[in-house]
């Protein structure tokens, strides 16, 4: 019966060995040798089950069972054991894998849109959920359409507000401002209500300089119908710069002129830099021109086809380089149309 | 308009600050650009300096302490140097003895005891001042020194050193009244105001027209200055006579006259008014003229009589006004001999013309030191023919100014009568009692309506009458309320108020001005929001350029303006070639920007070249409008364009691969194809193109069902020649963006995404180098039919395996059905098809 009683202490130190040899592993080869050592076909768990014919018949489902025991209890921490070694040999394979993560990425080419274009559509997108449409017009224009008709006659000292290329062909010059589009767009519109958005190109004889171009984009908003107020103008002033440059942002509408609107008004907006407490880019201000406006003038609804006792309308107008210089703090309206490279791949 | 504060005050009350004021005008339509300090505070000093400066306040404030009126007693020689003063001097506190060299004390030196003490403007020790010696406005303390072995430590100042004007040759000599020790800035300390008169406002350039617009916006009476002539004095009869030929041309004209002026300087108050409204004092006479112009708005002009008697034989002179008689020539007073045009108005007399109607007089009768009786003129001249005049003969005049926006005729005798009692006062003389005046085309004043109803719909706020009548009067409009309208009387001093519809707009321009900007409350528009109009054209253009951008292109804006050279280096030199017709400026800045571009290429491939040295890789495009004349019109086409220019290195180079592949026609390409799928342009073709830009083995243009939607290559040897480019190719496109709006697809078919597995295959196909590579696409697709869905070459081949004069061109072919799985049978039938048909079309083998 003591043959009995030993195989049962002895499956315990078989265990405990196999345990402790497991614990020395560190690599895949080690984990073999001990597979075949302790897990192999002559290893002593194994060669317990075959001793268990020489089991007295009670004790013998005991001793399988313990045996059944050891043998999956080697197994498991052979598994565990594994996992551990696989993990540490990773480890130390990625640890000879590091690359210098500083080293600079290989850059897929990029392009980007002009920066005044990106400033122009970021305007024209803003006015278009508010329901202006776009509408273009010729950049060379006649006389008639970029003064006469906009209540600005030959002599007229508001001619001096614009300074004028004039082409060879008499009565064609370069327009001054998007506003004959204001006509072009009443006339073919007339009499249905208008809300367009006219951006473009406009022209300027004058020497150019830091603040001063002579070629720029200009956008300019009309609105035509039977209730168009000068609140309504300040309301769309407003509600364009607070979705330009934040909902907190404030405007203020002063008494200005221009020849085809009256009431005219400036809008000026606290200084997004500085919060209006002053700073250099508003010169201390605290304020920031942002459009020229008004309420269209008779003689100009006239033109366009809209009697002045029914309709009203305003117009406003925009420069998107000027926003442009503001919001990235620019500092000279030239860098636009140089197009150097270092200039554009910045925005 | 400089404005000082001293002189508007004089008209209204102001109990505001400096800022206060400014921010009131501003608000009003005036706006103060800057404010100029001649010795008053600087009111942000006064509250700590705040970061937040609505208005630009600079200029000089004078210390009370340091700067006071001083009196002058005796004027004594310096004993060691002959250009220096020593001057007995009283501050009102002590007597002391200051050192100077202002030469306009050395009339007084060594004659004793001054009868009557000169009165000037002392600085003590430590008074903050600007440095009379240097050029500019430099700050400076006074310091106690010696000079000459004489101790210094205070001066007698200059105007200079005030910070009133540029003026240091000598010192201030004030008034007689002025108070001795009484502080310098209470005596004479002011502010200039710098408003921007708007165009509409001309009313408004004087002193009265400013302060007019004070008292409405602060609710203050207004003094206007009284102007009465004598009733005892000589009168005007005989004297003198006007013809005006011709009304539209002058309005009304007054002369008014003045016996004995003596001719001397004006008291200085005058002189420093003058100089702070940026005027410079001549004598009292003309001063008189040009104070009460800043004062009212009225240009006066002042005739020496004498001499328009002399001219007259002897006899009573005729005033006469006219336009220019051609060839005409008059030489004005600053002695330029003129050639006049017919539209100048002259004031003439029967000897001929005696100045340029309200610009600039003529140098004959000017004011001379021996001019005693003056004859005064007061008219209103037509605005466009001065303002015709003034650009012509490029002269500006602040009479100029005036007239050549319009001066209410009402002002005529106005001016005169206030001009003659100022000169009388500052000059002497004995003033007529009577004027001449010849008024044939009275002002209109028109009667303007606006009703409730008006005020709601142009300005969105609810008044009544009465309180659109009560804003009204508060600008001097005489009102009468009627129900619910207002009808307002223009009043005789401004001309910008019209009738009808165009009156009701002035009107609410006023009444919104004086109700204030500030308090319209901002609205959003009630109205429906009108049809929306899809604009294809902007659509297509939008998706052009951010396609581009993707693609990896620089989006560049060019100048519209250019020159034909410039454009001509662009295309191979052509000897014979007619000069294309441009639109061309008469005026133009440069000659480098004298006519609109023609071709949008050449403005990318200049910007190409300008930054080709910048980087390895560079890839440019614009959109934008080329400008085409057209026969017989005034306006030309302006031809939407696309442009696109690259070169350089295929990738950015990495520090790992620098790859040294240079761009050329099939990255190009590569850029096109991208473009066109973005716009689902379908069937477009690319054929070999002639266009002397371009290299002509290394070019296409690219149609699609037959018309031409652009061309692209690389560019011509020659071309490229005429550039600054250093790398071995510059690849160049131009699009007609209208032709690319036509082929691009609004809506196009989306396939289902195939359920069935594909069959793939290589064909490798031996043909003829000549054979082009889109035929033999196109007779495999032809073979392939339907169940063909992907044909990608993907190897050219060449070499002695295969053949002298052939190349070899590899396809990896897909054949697949919608609706079940091809067997192998199905597949080799397509394959054999497609084989059939690349030996019928394009003689290919496959290569085994
Ligand atoms: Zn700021």
């Amino acid at each position: 019966m003591g043959e009995d009683e030993n195989i049962l202490e002895e499956l315990d130190d078989i265990q405990k060995n196999g345990l402790e040899a497991l614990a020395s592993v560190q690599d895949e080869a080690g984990l073999q040798a001990w597979r075949t050592a302790h897990l192999g076909r002559s290893a002593p768990v194994m060669l317990a089950f075959t001793r268990l014919g020489q089991i007295s018949k009670e004790m013998r489902p005991m001793v399988g069972q313990k045996a059944n025991q050891v043998k999956l209890a080697l197994e498991a921490a052979l598994k565990t054991r594994a996992e551990a070694v696989k993990t540490a040999s990773l480890r130390q394979k990625l640890d000879t894998e590091r690359l210098d993560v500083t080293l600079p990425g290989r850059r897929p080419t990029m392009g980007r849109l002009h920066p005044a274009a990106q400033a122009l559509s970021e305007i024209i997108h803003i006015f278009e959920e508010m329901g202006f449409q776009e509408y273009r017009s010729p950049e060379v224009e006649t006389d008639e359409l970029n003064f006469e008709l906009l209540n600005i006659p030959a002599y007229h000292p508001a001619r001096d507000m614009w300074d004028t290329f004039h082409t060879t062909v008499p009565g064609t010059i370069l327009r001054t401002h998007t506003s004959p589009g204001q006509i072009r767009a009443m006339r073919e519109m007339c009499p249905k209500p208008i809300r367009v958005i006219l951006p473009g190109m406009v022209y300027r004889y004058e020497q150019t300089n830091a603040s001063h171009e002579m070629q720029f984009n200009q956008v300019e908003l009309l609105a035509v119908g039977k209730n168009i107020t000068l609140g309504d103008l300040k309301g769309t002033i407003e509600g364009f710069a607070q979705r330009m440059f934040g909902e907190a942002v404030r405007v203020r509408m002063r008494p200005s002129y221009f020849p085809f609107t009256e009431p005219s008004a400036d809008i000026v907006m606290e200084c997004f830099v500085c919060g209006s407490k002053g700073c250099p880019v508003c010169k201390y201000s605290g304020w920031l021109e942002i459009a020229g406006c008004g309420m269209l003038h008779p003689v100009v609804l006239r033109n366009g086809g809209y009697d002045p006792a029914v309709y009203s309308g305003f117009a406003a107008g925009l420069g998107p380089e000027r926003i442009a210089l503001l919001k990235y703090q620019v500092d000279d309206i030239r860098n636009f149309w140089q197009n150097d490279i270092r200039f554009l791949e910045q925005f | 308009m400089k404005v000082p504060l001293s002189w508007l005050k004089e008209y209204v009350d102001i109990d505001l600050s400096l800022i206060e004021l400014a921010d009131v005008l501003t608000m009003a339509g005036l706006e103060v650009e800057d404010v100029l300090l001649v010795g008053l505070p600087n009111p942000y000093e006064q509250t700590g300096a705040p970061q937040r400066r609505e208005v630009s306040i600079h200029g000089l404030s004078w210390d009370p302490e340091k700067i006071v009126v001083a009196q002058i007693d005796e004027v004594m020689p310096h004993p060691n140097a002959d250009r220096l003063v020593l001057c007995r001097l009283n501050d009102g506190t002590s007597e002391l003895v200051v050192l100077t060299g202002a030469p306009n004390l050395f009339e007084y030196k060594g004659i004793g005891l001054l009868a009557k003490p000169l009165k000037v403007a002392y600085a003590r020790e430590g008074a903050r001042l600007y440095d009379g010696h240097q050029p500019g406005q430099v700050l400076t303390t006074l310091k106690r020194t010696k000079i000459r072995g004489v101790d210094s430590f205070s001066m007698v100042c200059s105007e200079k050193e005030l910070g009133i004007s540029e003026e240091h040759e000598g010192i201030i000599i004030l008034d007689d009244d002025a108070p001795t020790g009484r502080p310098l800035v209470e005596y004479m300390g002011d502010a200039v105001l710098e408003v921007n008169i708007l165009p509409n406002m001309s009313r408004n350039a004087s002193m009265m027209g400013i302060a007019r617009e004070v008292a409405a916006l602060t609710r203050k009476p207004l003094r206007k200055p009284q102007a009465n002539l004598p009733a005892n004095g000589p009168s005007i009869a005989g004297k003198a006579r006007i013809q005006i030929t011709d009304p539209q041309l002058n309005a009304r004209f007054v002369l008014g006259m003045l016996d004995g002026a003596e001719q001397r300087p004006s008291p200085y108050r005058v002189q420093l008014r003058l100089r702070l409204a940026g005027m410079r004092p001549i004598n009292a006479v003309v001063d008189a003229t040009n104070y009460v112009m800043l004062e009212i708005g009225q240009p006066l002009h002042a005739f020496d009589y004498d001499v328009l008697v002399k001219r007259a034989s002897g006899q009573a002179p005729t005033i006469i006004t006219r336009a220019a008689h051609p060839g005409e020539k008059l030489t004005t007073l600053d002695g330029v001999e003129r050639k006049l045009d017919d539209f100048t108005v002259l004031v003439c007399d029967t000897a001929g013309a005696l100045s340029l109607a309200g610009v600039m007089g003529g140098q004959e009768s000017e004011i001379t030191p021996a001019t005693r009786n003056i004859l005064l003129e007061g008219a209103t001249w037509n605005f466009v023919n001065t303002r015709r005049t003034t650009s012509s003969q490029k002269l500006s005049s602040e009479a100029g100014y005036r007239f050549s926006r319009g001066v209410h005729p009402a002002l005529s005798s106005e001016g005169v009568k206030l001009c003659l009692q100022r000169m009388a006062e500052w000059s002497g003389g004995v003033i007529y009692s009577d004027l001449v005046d010849e008024y044939p085309l009275p002002a209109a004043d028109p009667e303007a309506e606006i009703s409730t109803g008006d005020v709601k719909r142009l300005l969105g706020i609810e008044l009544t009458a009465a309180e659109i009548a009560a804003l009204l009067s508060r600008l001097e409009f005489a009102c009468r309320v009627e129900g619910n309208s207002v009808f307002a009387k223009t009043p005789p001093h401004r001309q910008d108020i019209g009738t009808g519809v165009i009156g009701r707009a002035d009107l609410a321009e006023e009444v919104a001005r004086i109700y204030g900007y500030d308090r319209i409350p901002a609205t959003y528009m009630a109205e429906e929001l009108p049809e929306a109009r899809i604009r294809r054209p902007i659509q297509v253009e939008k998706l052009v350029r951010q396609s581009l951008a993707r693609l990896g292109l620089q989006e560049v804006i060019n100048y519209r303006l250019t020159a034909p050279e410039r454009e001509a280096r662009l295309t191979a030199a052509q000897p014979e070639a007619v000069q294309p017709a441009y639109i061309t400026l008469k005026n133009p800045l440069s000659p480098e920007r004298s006519v609109m571009r023609r071709s949008l290429l050449a403005a990318v491939l200049d910007t190409l070249e300008k930054n080709a040295r910048l980087r390895d890789r560079l890839a440019l495009f614009e959109v934008g409008p080329v400008f085409l004349p057209l026969e017989g019109q005034a306006l030309p086409d302006e031809a939407p364009r696309l442009a696109m220019a690259m070169t350089g290195q295929r990738r950015t180079p990495a520090w790992d691969s620098p790859d040294s592949a240079q761009l050329d026609f099939y990255d190009l390409k590569g850029v096109v194809e991208g473009l066109l799928e973005s716009l689902h342009v379908g069937n477009a073709q690319y054929s070999p193109t002639d266009n002397p830009a371009f290299h002509p083995g290394k070019s296409a243009q690219v149609t699609v069902n037959g018309s031409v939607l652009g061309v692209f290559g690389e560019l011509h040897p020659q071309a490229k020649a005429r550039y600054d480019f250093l790398a071995p190719a510059v690849v160049a496109a131009e699009f007609d963006l209208a032709a690319l709006v036509d082929a691009s697809a609004n809506r196009y078919e989306i396939l289902p995404v195939p359920v069935f597995p594909p069959v793939l295959e290589d064909l490798a196909l031996i043909v003829d180098e000549s054979v082009l590579a889109a035929d033999v696409e196109a007779a495999i697709r032809q073979g392939g039919g339907k169940l063909l869905t992907g044909v990608r070459l993907f190897d050219i081949f060449r070499g002695d395996q295969i053949g002298a004069g052939k190349k070899s061109l590899a396809y990896a072919l897909s054949y697949q059905a919608a609706d079940h799985t091809l067997s192998p049978g199905e597949a080799n039938q397509i394959r054999l098809r497609i084989l059939r048909r690349v030996e019928q079309l394009v003689g290919a083998q496959l290569r085994s």
